[in-house]
């Protein structure tokens, strides 16, 4: 490690960054790659692929991850804007052309194939999203003049129209809810909270008579016996066999059955083989990085970087609370990803991107610092 | 961004938006005004909602907490929770081979009828349909199975290419096939008691066919795993020539002495190993039904009968081991042996005193009895459950019964159990015994999986000494040279035997017609390899064996037949030189442990 005599980018870095966060982080990354060994060989033979597919892939898919993370959470405040700009401005063009270019896969458009990659565009729209929304409402605090409320509405009614066009909904739902959430931070009046509601009840309602599989899924989740509950009947069973300590690694017998036991429903493969302690252990672990962040955004004085620090905590929270809720039957089936734990490129390589902003704006900075990447206040320090 | 706005008036605290700039238009002012509400702290309500936020976000990690130690607590009463596979397609199955190979049991593909009820349109029309294409199926049935809101129904399992083809022409939409693995015996019923049968599943509910599921394949295919992975065939002691032969010769037997039923083993009495098992009537285990029919059990392992004669050889052997008694003891045979109000007698009286070789050839009831009495009741019964007798015996085939002992065991009961009545064994739990007499003196549990002579020395228990084994071979051959076993003395293999002719019970009354004969042949005598052994229930007495129907006429003369056909399959070489057992076993050391 670096000395703190002298001031080296890595020092600078190390002695800054939220290391208690980061010990979390690698830990996710590193129970990912034994349960990714527990869940995914049986999914690849059962699709006819070499029974390590998907743990080459998943390992060779956390280098560029850690990459981004590192590297993202070394930059300054303000670069992390500029960054999400550019990432957002990028993530629109590529969902566009995902509408115009994908295939139709399970009756929805998500995949784009660039240079032989498949990106799932969205997965790189939501943190910057996040990350602009916080901006915005934290303009709107400053410097009221700015149309940042607009700007905010219409970015969010542009990403989800995008979404709901492939459609979306698992993404869209989960993008609203933290656009809604930072709006009410940012100080919104009570009576709007009901005005959302009633939108995203509207909007839920509308979902489900007009999309068969949402109606179908509630319909479900509300009354098993009324369809197919093949999966989470599986994934329960799981945490039914597993028992507090797990069957042994290697020896879960459901997960044969279990589908998308890689991705949506690792978290019941956890279970069978490991036991629910090590689910406990994982669900403190994203508890523990979810909570601290809100923590650090509460005591922040900088409305920017509360803001996007909540955000981002938010969205990684919300999304690792909902597939865990779904593997243990406390909502309707709804696919998301655990985050560094589900198999998935895009979805890794953004959420080292959202957690690399998280780190970057949750590191300690010197009030001066603060005051600077207030932008507002540049004249008065830059300008003697 | 922010650049663009650096000639803006400066602002002392960021937590003061109400004094922001003179640039807002009373638009805006009105618009925050409206979303925010007036003259608010909005840096400390900021921090109040993200608390707010914490508090939920530890509220629905509780929840999940929660839940999975729920989880955790409820797993043990769970266990037995199943409902996941039941649905589970027939699955593969291991080959079964036997011993040289050859295919007794293997998996063919077939598909399956399925519909998926909620995606069928018209339910009337899909049931006229299908029954119009098959019609075996109930159409009242199918409509049921249609108008269910399942998501899977099965509607026909294991249907042929052109029937799949012409329903695939139907176009029902929500109608579909799955290839599942149907079960098929290419050799019919030669080895259907052996291997046993499996359901519609493919999952074993008779046999060795059920044992492998008891074996791990059962966990295997719930699991998922015994899909159609290739699976180690199971190579079984049983040799299909040797079945194939056996079973001939039973069936000529069971028409030309008009039995009830007839059934054999021949098994290895150096390891145990079970080379063919028939029972006859038996049933095709490719046509299920008939393996359903009572008639049609497996008389060797689920059926006990009173062996008859057979059973002398283990009283004479108890008493030759005891030490008290040997070849040349005699015991006396000249009036029927009275006991309370029952009285025994010889079937071939003699009228005289009998040495114990002597005993044997006529197959004496009263040499017999007097010589278990001289020992005594406890000893007698000491040495049958030494030998097996009295306990269930247990095989790899799920099937057994337990032998049906005297619970007061008397006298009386020695007497008869002596020379074989009064005591019903499985007859391979006979054999077993018997064997143990020729090897050399182990007692070797029979097995249907294939095993090497070292094995089985380290499982078998020593019963009897050896010498006594030497002069058990003895008798055995001397039988077949002079006494009731001399019609299944085949020229060649030096055969020893023993007959047994049981009268039946019927009505709680010996009959005197109805007889169970039972034949225990040794190959060769002097060294053994194989015992032969024959069971017909209720054979008839024919013009040729001069209406006589004990088993010197039926059951030797049978594995007379037997024998020279197994012989050559089971590379025994034929020495016609051989001088008489007296000269040649008695003298000769050899023999086997």
């Amino acid at each position: 490690m670096s000395s703190r005599e002298k001031r080296t980018p890595f020092g600078d870095w190390w002695y800054t960054v939220d290391r208690p966060t980061l010990a979390a982080l690698a830990a996710l990354m590193l129970a990912g790659i034994v349960l990714s060994l527990a869940a995914s060989p049986p999914v690849a033979t059962r699709i006819g692929l070499d029974p390590f597919h998907f743990v080459h892939r998943h390992i060779l898919f956390l280098i560029p991850a850690i990459i981004v993370l590192l590297g993202v959470s070394a930059l300054s405040p303000r670069n992390v804007r500029r960054l999400s700009v550019v990432v957002f401005a990028g993530g629109i063009v590529l969902l566009i052309a995902t509408l115009h270019f994908a295939p139709e896969v399970k009756g929805s458009r998500r995949w784009i194939t660039i240079l032989g990659v498949g990106v799932q565009a969205s997965e790189f729209v939501k943190p910057a999203f996040v990350v602009l929304i916080a901006w915005l409402f934290a303009e709107s605090t400053r410097r009221p003049e700015m149309p940042a409320n607009t700007i905010a509405i219409t970015l969010l009614l542009m990403v989800v129209t995008l979404l709901v066009l492939q459609p979306d909904f698992g993404q869209t739902m989960l993008l609203a809810l933290v656009w809604s959430a930072l709006f009410f931070m940012a100080g919104m009046r009570i009576i709007w909270i009901f005005g959302i509601g009633a939108v995203a009840l509207v909007g839920l309602v509308g979902a489900y008579f007009t999309v068969s599989h949402v109606a179908k899924r509630i319909q479900r989740f509300l009354d098993p016996a009324s369809g197919d509950t093949f999966n989470i009947d599986v994934a329960l069973e799981s945490f039914y066999r597993g028992g507090w300590f797990g069957r042994g690694p290697g020896e879960g017998t459901i997960k044969r059955i279990l589908p998308e036991g890689h991705t949506d429903f690792v978290f019941a493969v956890a279970g069978e083989e490991f036991g629910v302690i090590l689910c406990l252990i994982l669900l403190s672990l994203f508890a523990f990085i979810v909570l601290r962040a809100l923590l650090h955004a509460m005591r922040d004085e900088d409305p920017f970087t509360r803001f996007a620090t909540a955000g981002l905590a938010m969205l990684f929270g919300v999304q690792s609370a909902i597939n865990m809720a779904v593997n243990l039957h406390l909502m309707p089936a709804k696919g998301m990803t655990l985050p560094f734990i589900s198999y998935g490129g895009s979805s890794m390589i953004s959420l080292a991107y959202g957690m690399g902003m998280l780190l970057a704006l949750s590191r300690e900075r010197p009030q001066a610092e603060l005051l600077i990447s207030g932008g507002t206040y540049t004249p008065a320090l830059g300008r003697a | 961004m922010n650049e663009t706005h650096e000639d803006e008036e400066h602002v002392p605290a960021p937590s003061a938006p109400e004094q922001a700039g003179p640039v807002e238009s009373w638009r805006q002012r009105m618009l925050r005004g409206l979303l925010y509400g007036q003259n608010v702290d909005r840096a400390r309500k900021a921090r109040a909602r993200i608390g707010l936020a914490i508090v939920g976000f530890a509220i629905i990690y509780a929840v999940i907490g929660v839940r999975l130690v729920s989880f955790a607590i409820t797993s043990d009463n769970h266990a037995a929770r199943r409902g996941v596979s039941q649905d589970a397609v027939a699955t593969a199955r291991p080959d079964i081979i036997d011993r040289n190979g050859e295919i007794l049991a293997t998996d063919v593909k077939a598909a399956s009828l399925f519909a998926e009820p909620r995606r069928i349109i018209d339910v009337d029309e899909a049931t006229e349909q299908l029954t119009a294409t098959l019609p075996d199926l109930d159409a009242n049935e199918v409509r049921e199975r249609l108008s269910s809101k399942k998501g899977f129904a099965w509607l026909k399992r294991e249907i042929t290419a052109t029937q799949q083809q012409a329903i695939h022409r139907l176009g029902i939409p929500g109608i579909g096939f799955l290839r599942e693995n149907k079960r098929t015996y290419p050799n019919g019923p030669i080895v259907s008691h052996v291997i046993g049968l499996v359901n519609i599943d493919n999952q074993g509910i008779a046999g060795l066919e059920r044992w492998l599921d008891k074996n791990g394949l059962a966990d295997l295919h719930m699991a998922g795993f015994a899909t159609d992975r290739q699976q180690k065939p199971v190579q079984l002691a049983v040799d299909l020539r040797v079945t194939h032969a056996l079973r001939d010769e039973l069936l000529a037997a069971l028409h030309k002495y008009k039995a009830k039923a007839v059934a054999g083993t021949v098994t290895d009495v150096r390891t145990g190993e079970i080379l063919a098992m028939v029972s006859l009537p038996d049933y095709d285990p490719n046509n299920p039904k008939e393996a359903n029919d009572p008639t049609r059990i497996n008389r060797l392992t689920t059926g006990v009968f009173e062996m008859g004669s057979t059973f002398k050889a283990l009283t004479l052997a108890m008493a030759l081991d005891s030490g008290k008694i040997n070849l040349n003891s005699s015991f006396d045979a000249r009036v029927p042996l009275r006991y309370g109000k029952f009285k025994i007698h010889d079937y071939h009286a003699q009228r005289r005193f009998l040495t114990v070789p002597e005993i044997f050839t006529y197959s004496s009831n009263i040499g017999t009895a007097r010589m278990a009495l001289s020992l005594g009741v406890e000893y007698h019964k000491w040495f049958l459950k030494k030998m097996g007798q009295l306990d269930r015996l247990r095989t790899e085939l799920p099937e057994s019964a337990e032998p049906i002992v005297p619970k007061r065991w008397g006298e009386l009961n020695t007497v008869t159990i002596a020379f074989g009545h009064g005591l019903s064994v499985a007859p391979l739990q006979a054999t077993m015994a018997v064997g143990a007499l020729m090897n050399g003196g182990l007692l070797i549990p029979p097995t249907f999986l294939k095993r090497s002579e070292e094995e089985a020395k380290a499982l078998g228990v020593r019963v009897i000494k050896p010498e006594t084994s030497k002069e058990m071979r003895y008798l055995m051959r001397l039988n077949a040279e002079v006494g009731s076993a001399r019609k299944a003395n085949v020229a060649g293999y030096y055969v020893g035997g023993k007959t047994g002719t049981a009268e039946k019970v019927i009505n709680g009354r010996y009959s005197k017609t109805r007889l169970l004969t039972t034949f225990m042949a040794v190959l060769p005598a002097d060294k053994p390899k194989y015992i032969v052994s024959l069971l017909l229930d209720e054979p008839q007495g024919l013009p040729e064996t001069y209406g006589f129907a004990t088993s010197g006429w039926n059951a030797a003369p049978t594995a007379a037949k037997v024998i020279a056909r197994i012989g050559p399959l089971l590379d025994l070489e034929p020495r016609l030189d051989l001088p008489p057992s007296g000269k040649w076993i008695l003298a000769n050391a050899s023999g086997a442990f």
